[in-house]
């Protein structure tokens, strides 16, 4: 239940509501939307990514002296697990066509694509178990145009606006062009799509969406699409072999600088295995886990930019990694639930967010990065906020309306998940409006990739979050689930065609310790070991004493010595 | 507690945990973590107060808000002799608490090819036969920390009614405490899993728009306007995404 104090504050939401649920039966925006000058405005006074120490440049590797996220520069300022002289390349624990590093959504569609079209054989090497990824838990949907009202183009023009028109063309093309083939593609693999009574899928809208485009299955829509593609992956023991609690730490390169495979390293014995792989798939999805700016994440346990270091120090360049997505509608109250997401089809469905009088004060589907800069500035500048009792700030987000406007047990029986979320606490999201804030949510960039997925390294391919390029600085709603699939699917197709035809070299780790020494010359000094792999969330009491070990700086050893948020001094 | 704050700069968060934990503001109490004895913040979940106790946890966390299954737990309160279940990234801890994490249930999946099986009772008596082992106790009811009628679907399954597993199983986060409890040893998740994706391949109804519009993608029919938009200068595209209309 909410605390006492936010009686008023909510006395004020039903109030209003009434005028408001008028409003959003209307054909007219319930708010008046932004135009090009407001939204940059808006961005630029208040988007965490604008904040003076939000960036600076990075003094190693391919984009050395660009602007990158001060975590991202963190990041790949940083040491391998790895000596390379250690390393045994001459005697491969494993061989395969194809190494996919990632068992998510984009993973399992490049296994089962490169092994249907192509007869490849590939190794998923994933950290935690298959599926442990954000495609687990997208709940809104996935955006295809799909119905007779829409059009691909008119989604490409969606996308574009939303990324700023900073997107590259050819990825959105792709994207939106492969969208209603990727519909048919999971229907047929068993997907259960949300559909009206006659068999037509049931769209809603997203911020940022002209058409209604967004396709859903419940609020659990990546836990089916997850679970289908896994069970499908799982049908194929003998093309595909799944190896859980083995994250990649490193890319093994071929004397002419092509990509060979990866080292992994195993979560439970601490050993690290050598693969070699015609090519290589980076499908290691996003990085929510190193808690940017402080935030709260929405993201899974394991999200924490792994691919794009070891990607870094093989020579692939980065694209927009200086650009941060915060999801509007993160949980503020209950403490809990802190920072869990809370889905856009909320307001895709009529759902609004208010400031503590009960009044609108943004379109409530704006692209992404305008509606949290709104809802910050609101809270930071016209002090609409409501303070919770562990010092948080959010702002309403009135879901009772949703069964207003849709009738009853819409909610219900549409956004189960979210429901459940709330109910534990004792707030009956039917009645009772959220209280929610920004939470930190997706990695814009990435490493570029082409239509084909290819990178600056041949035979290195990128799927899915850790691609950089296809959503400009702002992803919209749904474009993220239909991301791992059409480019999990392209990587799987390119991938796997140029694995038929590669003849490797001699195997080289060359690059780390090239890396290693690019670090020394350029004065950085990090204790920072990465991949991360894991967050850590010990208390910083426990810490000091888990530190208190011999060498404690040193590279290797134990995932408990990895630590990037909690450890820095400013931390 | 352990987590980051939300919205919050760093400087703040310093200054709450500065010189430790943060017990000021905190109640603790014992809960035993595979039987050893840990103080504990009042108000944690069971995951955040593992985590409190400074295990770094490598199985037993995925998603960490109730979508993945990977933090299935079972606990017992003070007093009273029920095994009770849960997901440790949404049950609250309590006084007295004992609690171990099962992050993998022993399981087998059936392996088939769905394009040769049909959406019937067969599908099921010759994938997952042990269903039919179900006595109807409801135990995998009972401990379904997502709340379904698990054992409703089971049934559902024996009478070959895939429409209805699949609507009744929909929600289900495979954390596996149904098969570990269930003492006709069914794997009710992994079942529910083949009916979702059955009736999705079989028993959907097509979309006839959806046929369309891939064919139409097939034919080149958007080759055209893609040329046009790709090769507008940022100005031009602007203009035209400020002046689309919207549904």
């Amino acid at each position: 239940m909410y605390p006492d104090y936010m009686a008023e504050s909510l006395r004020k939401v039903a109030q209003t509501r009434p005028k408001r649920l008028e409003l959003a039966r209307k054909p007219d925006p319930v708010y008046p939307p932004m135009n090009a000058e407001e939204r940059l405005k808006v961005l630029e006074g208040f988007h965490p990514d604008y904040e003076p120490s939000a960036r600076r440049p990075v003094r190693v590797g391919p984009n050395r002296g660009e602007t990158l996220t001060t975590e991202v520069s963190d990041l790949l300022e940083s040491h391998s697990w790895l000596r390379s002289e250690q390393v045994d390349l001459e005697n491969p624990d494993f061989e395969t066509d194809l190494l996919i590093i990632g068992g998510g959504g984009a993973g399992c569609n490049a296994a089962l694509v490169a092994m249907k079209e192509h007869g490849m054989r590939s190794i998923i090497a994933t950290k935690l178990r298959m599926g442990d990824a954000n495609t687990m838990m997208s709940q809104g949907g996935m955006q295809a145009a799909v119905s007779r009202t829409d059009s691909p183009t008119r989604h490409y023009l969606d996308a574009i606006g939303g990324g700023h028109f900073e997107n590259k063309p050819e990825l959105v093309r792709a994207l939106t062009e492969d969208g209603p083939g990727v519909v048919k593609w999971l229907e047929d693999l068993g997907v259960v799509w949300d559909k009206q009574q006659d068999g037509s899928m049931k769209v809603m809208h997203g911020g940022g969406t002209s058409r209604k485009r967004m396709l859903s299955c419940r609020d659990y829509t990546g836990a089916m699409i997850m679970r289908t593609l896994m069970d499908e992956v799982r049908n194929h023991p003998d093309m595909i072999d799944i190896k859980e609690f083995m994250p990649a730490v490193e890319l093994i390169m071929d004397d002419k600088g092509r990509c060979a495979g990866a080292i992994l390293y195993s979560m439970d014995s601490e050993e690290f295995f050598t693969v070699k792989a015609k090519s290589t798939i980076i499908a290691t999805g996003g990085y929510g886990r190193l808690h940017i700016r402080g935030y709260d994440t929405t993201n899974h346990y394991g999200a924490t930019g792994d691919g794009l270091v070891m990607a870094y120090r093989a020579g692939a360049k980065l694209m927009y990694m200086d650009s941060v997505q915060y999801h509007p509608t993160g949980v503020s109250f209950p403490e809990q639930i802190a920072g869990f997401l809370v889905t856009e089809a909320i307001r895709g469905a009529g759902g609004q967010p208010l400031n503590k009088d009960g009044e609108l004060f943004v379109f409530p589907r704006e692209p992404r990065d305008i509606e949290a800069s709104a809802i910050i500035r609101e809270c930071a500048q016209n002090g609409g906020g409501i303070e919770t009792p562990s010092g948080r700030v959010g702002v309403w987000l009135d879901s009772p309306l949703i069964d207003m406007l849709h009738g009853e047990g819409y909610t219900d029986k549409h956004f189960p998940a979210m429901y459940r979320q709330f109910i534990r606490y004792g707030i009956d999201i039917t009645k009772l409006p959220m209280l929610i804030y920004p939470s930190l949510h997706y990695q814009n960039g990435g490493i570029e990739i082409n239509e084909r997925c290819e990178t600056d390294l041949p035979g290195l391919y990128v799927a899915g979050e850790a691609s950089g390029g296809l959503h400009g600085r702002n992803r919209l709603m749904g474009n993220s689930v239909l991301d791992y699939n059409v480019f999990g699917r392209r990587a799987g197709r390119y991938a796997g065609e140029y694995a038929k035809t590669v003849k490797l070299g001699k195997l080289s780790l060359a690059h780390i310790d090239d890396y290693e020494k690019e670090l020394a010359d350029s004065g950085v000094k990090s204790d920072l070991v990465t991949p991360v792999l894991l967050p850590s969330y010990a208390p910083k009491d426990v810490k000091k004493r888990q530190l208190v070990r011999g060498k404690n700086t040193l590279p290797g050893s134990s995932v408990l010595q990895n630590r990037l948020f909690d450890e820095r001094p400013d931390a | 507690m352990t987590s980051v704050k939300a919205g919050k700069t760093k400087k703040q968060q310093a200054s709450k945990v500065e010189g430790g934990r943060e017990v000021v503001e905190q109640d603790l109490i014992t809960v035993y973590i595979m039987g050893k004895a840990y103080e504990v913040p009042a108000d944690a979940t069971i995951m955040g107060a593992i985590e409190y106790a400074g295990h770094q946890i490598i199985r037993g966390a995925g998603c960490r808000e109730g979508y993945c299954g990977a933090c299935a737990t079972i606990y017992r309160l003070p007093g009273d002799y029920k095994i009770r279940t849960g997901l440790a990234c949404m049950t609250m801890v309590e006084e007295g608490m004992t609690l171990a994490q099962i992050p993998s249930v022993p399981a087998e999946k059936a392996i088939y090819d769905i394009e040769k099986l049909k959406p019937n009772v067969t599908a099921i008596q010759e994938m997952y036969p042990s269903v039919f082992r179900c006595v109807a106790c409801a135990t995998c009811t009972r401990s379904c920390p997502q709340g379904l009628q698990v054992m409703d679907y089971v049934q559902a399954a024996k009478r070959g009614d895939i429409a209805q597993v699949m609507d009744l199983s929909f929600d289900c986060v495979v954390c596996g405490l149904c098969m570990l409890r269930c003492p006709a040893e069914i794997t009710q998740p992994l079942m529910g899993i083949m009916a979702k994706r059955l009736y999705g391949r079989y028993l959907r109804k097509d979309s006839p728009e959806l046929a369309e519009r891939v064919k139409a993608v097939e034919e080149g029919a958007y080759n055209a306007e893609y040329a046009e938009l790709m090769s507008m200068n940022r100005e031009d595209l602007s203009k035209r995404y400020y002046a689309r209309d919207s549904e």
